[in-house]
């Protein structure tokens, strides 16, 4: 029970999340070459 | 087990850098995959990479993202830190690395009991405070994502400069301290293994012991490449769930079970 409460309320993060729209500020840092992740132009 | 495990990651390696044309054009991908993070570290900046990196979008969004958490407490609930053993294309890496045959090796780097807790400091410094863990620390990003790209790209070689340098540095002692010890990075420094572990004593997969069984020989812990004594702690907070114990152990007596 407590484990399906869990799991439920990652995807109510997951959801508020999304609606937060982090997954569009995820994708235009992961869509463009991330030179700070890399270790280039510094 | 062990041959099935490394197929599975194999696969999970080539399916995660899947787009080709990332390595032939020196770019990489732009679709909507990018919207979702793979489970493992796997740097977004990879040529071929078609998911995000989780620990990389923590930084990006924030450090209190629901979206990332979300998920990621998702996987460790079900899968406690099974991505580590099945999934994670650095821990393959790590894994065909220690395969290498060379004199001295060992499981563990002196101190491991200590050491082991360094990951936490690392998610909660690096990742979490700082948001420097993908510039200045992490080999993954170098060896997916910055050594291929300056290889295929004239104007990504012309931004090397002292950073790259470090962080090849730091690339290159994990693929020697690989060979001679079993899954350093994992062990020591990986934050999203840190976060992963955290679920192993709840998540919905798990192992668990016969203890009618078992003789308490510790053939399952010779086999354990994190040097867990299973039969004493089968949730421990290191185990990566990779199975190696389970076969290893000459009465049948650890098993995978689930159970919510």
């Amino acid at each position: 029970m407590k484990k399906i409460l869990l799991i439920c309320i990652c995807v109510l993060m997951i959801t508020f999340g999304l609606l937060r729209g982090e997954a569009n500020t995820i994708y235009n840092k992961a869509a463009t070459i991330c030179l700070e992740c890399i270790g280039l132009g510094r | 087990m062990k041959k099935i495990r490394l197929i599975i990651q194999a696969l999970s390696f080539a399916f995660s850098n899947g787009y080709i044309k990332g390595f032939t054009a020196g770019k990489i991908y732009k679709g909507e995959l990018k919207n979702f993070c793979h489970p493992g570290l796997n740097c977004y900046s990879c040529p071929g990479a078609l998911f995000s990196c989780p620990i990389g979008a923590l930084q990006t969004v924030s450090p209190t993202s629901l979206y990332v958490f979300g998920f990621l407490f998702l996987v460790g609930t079900i899968f406690g830190r099974a991505v580590c053993g099945w999934l994670c294309p650095f821990g393959l890496v790590q894994r065909l690395l220690y395969m290498i045959p060379v004199k001295n090796k060992r499981k563990n780097l002196k101190g491991h009991d200590k050491l082991k807790y360094l990951k936490y400091f690392v998610l909660v410094i690096s990742v979490l405070w700082l948001r420097s863990f993908c510039t200045y620390l992490c080999p993954s990003g170098m060896l997916l994502g910055a050594i291929p790209l300056t290889i295929i790209s004239k104007p990504i070689r012309e931004l090397i400069g002292s950073t790259f340098f470090i962080k090849l540095s730091i690339l290159v002692l994990f693929i020697v301290l690989s060979i001679y010890y079993a899954r350093p990075f994992c062990k020591y420094i990986c934050p999203l293994g840190a976060i992963y572990s955290l679920f192993n004593p709840i998540s919905i997969i798990k192992l668990r012991v016969d203890e009618a069984k078992c003789t308490k020989c510790s053939s399952c812990q010779r086999a354990c490449p994190m040097d867990i004594a299973v039969y004493k702690n089968p949730r421990s907070l290191e185990c990566i769930r990779c199975g190696d114990c389970i076969s290893s152990c000459p009465h049948k007596a650890i098993e995978i079970i689930s159970s919510l």
